[in-house]
């Protein structure tokens, strides 16, 4: 076994739509619990303790296992002022760490050009599904998108090998940079570019990879399959990316959240056993948020926008337990229904960016924000 | 024969208010007029026929009531796309989608969101103010934004807070008393039958308006106090300068040119603040048709002058590709495995990401989504036997195309006149060279070189603007 090091590596994972807080880490010594959620709050007996107030939700089982052997942090009361409650808005504020006007630069792709400022390596950052999030987006950063690592390759209807190197040669030519071209077309070229490379790179990645873990067939679950593959194929990827939706449960929450958090957990429990049967993943974590909570008490079938969430770091690297506190769910704490936020996202990243990577956080996270200890 | 400028002009048109169209359309089309054709764009005749819908029924059944399978009604929605007759109806259904975007994977019923479709196609380009009005009456709607769980003694602002932000004023021209106050007003405002699947089913759903779920008490909303009702709130709403600007907006980015996304509109000005107003001020005068903004639009020379100043959605990139190669003018089996296409390029149609719709503009492209674009392109111009492809290669025949350079300009007249950059121009000039002249001796053989030249034009950056 060699004793170096290995480079510092972050998994997010966005729940898209507003993860419901209360009832994800769920206060059931409080009475003011159920007594807001009548509709969609859960019984005592299904929810699982964590401690003397604090459980988590019944499909959080694999996570609660995880939090058992001291991996997962839980982050309280994560948000930041004056909640737009607008999902867009809100996950662009968390996409790009704005919340007064609208960024152009996401902080992980900040963090991708910082660990590779001469864009030495096309998959320093990839993202796993469909688009590109913000939060991966920085003029001049490239990023790849994966959406199944199985079929990913350009030209690949071209069967006569020859005939294809011509093509990819001239496609080459095709999109190398030019001077005065305009964003847009600059843009193309060096997507372009950057798509070709990192194609023929990151095909190694499935044929490197056996494993004995099996992975769920959730969508989510797939996609950290894949991320699996190209971390233990050694490509240098440092900043991986992908969400799962929707968690917008306005209606139907009862059914529906848990269903998603059954995909969550389980896919995530399977990531995180794949990496240890390869004795890897100690320079792993994985951070999950939402771009807000949702309101204290229940529509009748579920929960509208609300401000503070909850957010989950975990691995290896990881000090388990609850950081921070669980904002008040008095009527008189409360601003237009919803829980305060009391930590700001931006000192979460800040965390990840100074005591993971290593980097100075205040050009990434537009500013100085209070760390939180929950990394060893 | 027409002359080149008025062919260019002709496809731009047709790219924009349409899914491309072939030469020999473009012919016809020229021949008519261009402002004639803006006029029967807008204003279809009697005679002329939508998606083929009858021969897409009798072959493939299951795209009528879709219900749990939303594939089969992306390929409904395809299949309408590629053989209408009325292209701008179908295009501003797609318009009103990206605006009013409904999602599927929220509704688990996709006869619902086809029959929405089709309301944009009845009513897309009529009075704005009606369209809303419908809009908030419309089943999906009202399921995807929960404005039936929105009750009297439980108010659900989903659909009051998206009716002000993203489908009329934008942000920032209320507060949040006018989103609860307009919550309010669309009270009992819901669908029926909603029964449980298990073991019913799916049922289709309808507008219900239950009186004893209103709320009837006094509203304020946007500095006007009375009883109002949903119906108020839309004639308030529809009214405010806001929404025109903001429509305006929308329709400059879909149909002329790229604008930064929808949250930068309220700090960014708009790329050309001299047209928004112009198409504004119609938009007013009018009272709010949409018939007459695209008729204005349409026929500006902004409009005409803004050629390949938009990044292809990828719903129009595998229609027009498909359009153009000639597949799915008959529904073939296969239509439901291409219909999927566009999702892999970033947008599954019915089914988009969020409330928000799409980001459109460069934010279609990333590596993955740009590389899913040249391949699907790629894959379709390489089959020559597709009566699309026969037709450009028999034309190129007859006109005696030779030579490199003229390969090289008979295939950019056969994707829509695309204009190229000098650089690329030179780079393709010198990839057709290195094959010599085209040799007409062997039909088959000339066939696959001008498929392969096609295929690298598709790869081009030009390519992926419409």
């Amino acid at each position: 076994m060699t004793s170096t090091k290995k480079d510092p590596v972050i998994v997010v994972l966005q729940l898209t739509g507003g993860n419901d807080y209360m009832n994800t880490v769920i206060p059931y010594s409080d009475p003011l619990y159920l007594e807001n959620r009548p509709n969609v709050g859960y019984k005592m007996e299904d929810i699982i303790k964590v401690d003397d107030n604090l459980g988590f939700m019944p499909a959080m089982g694999p996570i609660k296992e995880m939090y058992d052997q001291g991996k997962v942090a839980v982050i309280h009361g994560i948000g930041y002022p004056d909640s737009p409650r607008s999902h867009f808005r809100s996950m662009d504020i968390w996409h790009t760490c704005e919340p007064d006007k609208v960024g152009t630069e996401g902080w992980a792709g900040r963090v991708a050009r910082e660990l590779d400022p001469n864009k030495e390596n096309v998959l320093t950052a990839i993202n796993f599904g469909h688009g590109l999030p913000r939060a991966l987006a920085v003029p001049g950063v490239p990023v790849a998108a994966i959406s199944d690592l199985g079929t990913y390759g350009l030209l690949t209807g071209i069967s006569d090998q020859d005939q294809r190197a011509k093509a990819l040669d001239l496609f080459s030519r095709m999109y190398s940079p030019t001077v005065g071209g305009s964003f847009v077309t600059d843009y193309l070229r060096s997507t372009g570019t950057e798509a070709m490379i990192g194609a023929d790179i990151v095909k190694v990645a499935p044929e490197r990879y056996s494993s004995n873990v099996e992975y769920p067939s959730s969508a989510i679950a797939q996609h950290l399959r894949d991320i699996a593959q190209v971390y233990m194929a050694d490509l240098g990827t440092r900043v991986f990316y992908t969400q799962h939706a929707s968690f917008d449960t306005h209606a139907g929450e009862y059914a529906a959240h848990p269903a998603l958090w059954k995909d969550i957990s389980e896919g995530v429990s399977a990531f995180f056993e794949d990496l240890k049967e390869h004795n890897t993943g100690e320079n792993v974590i994985m951070y999950m948020f939402s771009e807000f909570g949702r309101r204290v008490r229940d529509n009748g079938s579920g929960t509208d926008h609300g401000a503070a969430g909850v957010a989950f770091a975990i691995g290896d690297g990881v000090k388990g337990g609850m950081y921070g506190e669980y904002p008040s769910r008095e009527a008189k704490n409360l601003e237009q229904g919803d829980l305060v936020p009391n930590y700001d996202f931006r000192g979460a990243y800040t965390t990840i960016v100074e005591d993971w990577f290593g980097m100075d956080a205040t050009p990434i996270v537009n500013g100085n924000f209070e760390k939180m200890g929950y990394l060893k | 024969m027409s002359n080149k400028e008025d062919l260019a002009l002709m496809a731009h048109l047709m790219r924009r208010a349409g899914f491309g169209a072939n030469r020999e359309e473009l012919e016809a089309l020229v021949a008519k007029g261009y402002d004639a054709v803006v006029d029967e764009l807008v204003d279809p005749p009697a005679d002329r026929h939508g998606g083929k819908a009858e021969l897409l029924l009798r072959y493939h059944p299951g795209v009528l009531l879709p219900g749990g399978n939303p594939v089969m009604g992306q390929a409904n929605w395809l299949y309408n796309m590629v053989s209408t007759d009325k292209p701008l109806e179908e295009k501003m259904a797609l318009f009103w989608h990206h605006v009013f975007a409904t999602g599927n994977s929220k509704l688990d019923n996709c006869d619902q969101m086809l029959t929405q479709i089709q309301m944009f196609r009845e009513l897309g380009m009529g009075n704005y103010q009606e369209l809303i009005l419908e809009l908030s009456r419309n089943p999906a709607m009202i399921y995807w934004l929960d404005n039936n769980e929105n009750h009297r003694d439980a108010v659900n602002e989903n659909w009051g807070r998206e009716l002000l932000e993203l489908f009329t004023m934008g942000v920032s021209n209320y507060t949040e008393v006018d989103v609860r106050e307009a919550s309010r007003a669309f009270t009992g405002w819901t669908i029926t039958p909603k029964l449980p699947r298990q073991p019913y089913g799916r049922y289709p759903w309808r507008f219900e308006y239950r009186e004893a779920d209103h709320d009837f008490g006094e509203k304020t909303f946007l500095g006007q106090t009375g009883n109002f009702d949903g119906e108020d709130i839309i004639d308030i709403a529809v009214k405010h300068p806001a929404t025109s600007r903001f429509i305006c907006r929308h329709l400059y980015n879909f149909f002329v040119a790229d604008e930064p996304q929808v949250p930068a509109w309220t700090i960014e000005p708009a790329r050309d603040e001299e047209a928004l107003d112009a198409m504004c001020n119609v938009f007013e005068e009018s009272n709010y048709e949409i018939r007459e903004v695209l008729r204005f639009m349409l026929k500006s020379d902004f409009f005409k002058e803004a050629r390949f100043q938009k990044i292809k959605s990828p719903a129009e990139v595998v229609a027009s590709t498909i359009k153009m190669v000639g597949a799915y003018e008959f529904p073939d089996p296969g239509l439901a495995r291409i219909c999927r296409e566009p999702g892999y390029m970033g947008q599954d149609i019915l089914d988009p990401p969020s409330v928000e719709g799409w980001h459109t503009g460069s934010e279609w492209i990333n590596s993955g989504s740009l590389l899913a674009r040249i391949n699907f392109v790629a894959d379709s111009v390489n089959k020559t036997d597709l009566p699309g492809m026969q037709s450009i290669i028999s034309r190129m025949k007859a006109e005696g195309v030779t030579t490199p350079e003229e390969l090289l300009e008979g295939c950019l007249d056969s994707m829509g006149f695309l204009a190229l950059s000098d650089e690329t121009r030179e780079q393709l000039s010198t990839h057709a060279n290195e094959g010599g002249n085209v040799d007409w001796s062997d039909d088959a053989a000339a066939g696959t070189r001008i498929a392969e030249m096609m295929a690298l034009i598709g790869a081009t950056t030009e390519y992926q603007f419409a």
